[in-house]
């Protein structure tokens, strides 16, 4: 027999039909939408005449541009507030599941679906969001599309797709103390460029990627999409099982004996081949941080900001447009430089492992006098876990202000923007020009890093603060 | 929904050499809170064209009245970045029908399929070709043949074909959505989904 990757398993046995020289009739499984991508979708819906065709397969939640205080009153910027209505209208008439604001389970789609047990090994998941890479950790393949597409799965639960290239990118080895799966996937992300894996959909593999935990292995995922990735995934393991097992739409009796030895197959065969590989040592990753306008320029905390050497051209001119939005110079190490704001929270790292991270290392210290601490959970059920275990009120002893459930000012589509000119450490996944808000100047790292520059008020390495 | 046919375009271009163009350069998050596509060209690459008090950015190429077209050359790796289909929303609605770089980011790319923008990849000696003849002279034509796959500086009659998948490229010609498609397939889609519970 053939030999196979994880991702031709799962792509195989959902192909519809093959289109001569054209794309695959893919099905999607699940599918998640929020209020912002998929409006049009069903606006064009209504003027063709047609509806949802399988409604169960579709889940709702407003997330994009949620205000992140006062939640349970009226939203106060009127087109947030229509947008916000227009999804809860849509969800009603179609009668799509919906966890909206304010509900026990409302959150960042990427982080409630895992949560519920709707994210499952096998399954191919599509959302109008770049991140739905996020969910191949549990060894489905997921993947950002646009709205035309999610006109599609609604009205057909298949869209037409090009199957990726494959990718391995095999981490083995030991994690070092205070580094962990943000700087994996920043490590790879600079190794490999923010364009690397266009074209491409990757397996992560090896030892160092097997031992995280779910949510560290959302993490990995959710990045892909940062080095061009269509989407990553991780073959399910007893690690994958036991988060699943009790959560709400998780089989249960019978049915997940069934499920967990079908999830079993779930892995690429022996020799089986792929196009591009990569190996990586995890005793080489250290605390890594962005200093440019793309998740690839990223270095150790330790490190200094690349030269121009060898650069030329409009690869040259580019790079200095970057540094100069920045305010950085070439060559100059990143390591204390002052910071204004962090911002702990997204579908990257805001899950309750992340904000147990913060808290412990904050524990009876102050953040510094110059720093403004924003921590966002990623759902409502992060939140409550957060009070029950005592984390919120370590964090608000340290100054952070916690705010409720959304995508906040990872992309400031509401009002948590960073202010021009300013500085933010953030645990999100994008430092484009103007992603935290108009000007302002963003440096990707992990929860630990974020933690630790929120204590010092300036840039350095978590290892180095208080013996941690 | 159905976009306007696309065979042979034929216009002057406007370059932007700048590598690593993410969507939310293209069009900011806090511009996508309409619910109809409806005015996104306004708000194309608007902190670039811009300033915060909303007074156009001289040094920016969209401002620069020397400069116009129906085709944006742009540098390499275009479109990365958030899967939002309003940046390509927002360049069609400005008047762009084509988008030639010598690397286009996938999803960004497939948006541009399905809404009726082309794609062109080139080789980056070419892209590099382009954007020097549209620099030195504003004026200069460029020809994409969509039947032909090929695309022409028109001033000194060099070419490059260029690669599209024969399914994409009859849905361009004939400005065709993919849903036609699928909903013609209705029947085989629920027994695979039935095979599926």
């Amino acid at each position: 027999m053939e030999k196979t990757t994880l991702f031709d398993k799962i792509w195989d046995a959902h192909v519809v039909k093959s289109v001569p020289a054209g794309p695959d009739v893919f099905f999607i499984d699940k599918h998640f939408i929020h209020e912002v991508t998929s409006p049009v979708a069903f606006l064009n819906l209504e003027s063709r005449g047609i509806g949802v065709k399988y409604p169960d397969r579709t889940i709702a939640t407003p997330d994009h541009n949620v205000p992140t205080i006062n939640q349970d009153q009226t939203i106060k910027d009127q087109l947030s507030r229509m947008q916000v209505q227009k999804l809860r209208d849509n969800c009603s008439k179609y009668g799509i599941e919906l966890h909206d604001l304010g509900s026990a389970h409302h959150g960042i789609v990427h982080v409630i679906g895992p949560e519920l047990g709707i994210t499952q090994p096998g399954m191919t998941i599509v959302c109008g969001d770049s991140h739905t890479s996020t969910h191949g950790a549990f060894g489905a393949i997921a993947f950002g599309i646009g709205t035309s597409e999610v006109e599609m799965v609604l009205a057909t639960q298949c869209i037409m797709q090009s199957k990726a290239k494959k990718m391995r990118i095999t981490v083995d080895g030991e994690l070092g103390k205070g580094v962990t799966s943000k700087d994996i996937i920043l490590y790879i992300i600079a190794k490999i460029t923010a364009a690397g894996a266009t074209g491409y959909f990757v397996e992560y593999a090896g030892s160092a990627i097997h031992s995280l935990s779910m949510e560290a292995r959302m993490t990995i995922c959710n990045m892909s999409i940062e080095m061009g990735a269509r989407g990553g995934l991780i073959a399910p393991d007893e690690t994958t099982f036991n988060y699943l097992k009790g959560k709400r739409y998780s089989p249960k009796g019978e049915d997940w004996d069934k499920a967990v030895a079908h999830w079993k197959t779930l892995k690429t065969d022996e020799d089986a081949v792929f196009d591009k590989e990569y190996h990586f040592d995890a005793a080489d990753i250290e605390p890594m941080i962005t200093y440019g306008t793309n998740p690839g320029m990223g270095i150790k905390v330790k490190g200094t900001i690349p030269t121009t050497e060898g650069m030329e051209g409009s690869n040259k001119t580019s790079y200095l447009k970057s540094l100069a939005y920045m305010g950085f110079e070439a060559g100059e190490p990143i390591k204390g430089k002052l910071v204004d704001y962090v911002f702990v929270g997204s579908c990257t790292n805001g899950r309750i492992e992340d904000i147990r991270s913060v808290a412990q290392f904050v524990k009876g210290h102050q953040k510094a006098d110059n720093i403004t601490a924003w921590i966002v959970p990623g759902s409502r059920e992060v939140e409550k876990m957060a009070h029950e275990e005592g984390l919120v009120k370590i964090l608000e002893e340290a100054g952070f202000e916690l705010r409720q459930p959304g995508c906040s000012a990872c992309l400031a589509m509401n009002d948590d923007k960073i202010p021009s000119g300013k500085y933010a450490v953030s645990t999100s996944n994008r430092n484009f020009e103007g992603r935290q808000g108009p000007g302002a100047r963003t440096m990707l790292a992990s929860p630990l890093t974020v933690a630790a520059v929120a204590i010092t008020g300036r840039i350095c390495d978590p290892r180095e603060v208080f013996d941690n | 929904m159905a976009y306007d046919k696309f065979t042979v375009l034929k216009s002057t271009a406007v370059p932007l050499p700048t590598e690593n163009v993410d969507t939310d350069q293209i069009i900011p998050a806090r511009f996508l809170k309409a619910t109809e596509r409806v005015g996104f060209g306004d708000n194309l690459f608007r902190d670039w064209r811009y300033d915060v008090e909303g007074n156009p950015k001289k040094d920016f190429v969209l401002n620069d009245p020397t400069y116009s077209g129906k085709i944006l050359v742009a540098g390499k790796n275009f479109g990365s970045g958030s899967s939002r289909e309003h940046a390509v929303w927002a360049l069609y609605d400005y008047g762009f029908r084509a988008v030639v770089s010598s690397f286009f980011a996938d999803i960004f790319k497939n948006n541009c399929l399905n809404i009726g923008v082309l794609p062109v990849t080139v080789s980056a000696e070419f892209a590099d070709k382009l954007l020097s003849a549209i620099t030195a002279n504003p004026e200069t034509e460029i020809e994409i043949d969509l039947p032909a796959q090929k695309i022409s500086l028109m001033s000194t009659g060099e070419s490059e074909s260029f690669d599209i998948n024969e399914y994409k490229k009859e849905n361009m010609k004939h400005g065709f959505d993919d849903i036609d498609y699928l909903l013609n397939m209705s029947a085989e889609i629920d027994a695979f989904e039935a095979s599926k519970k």
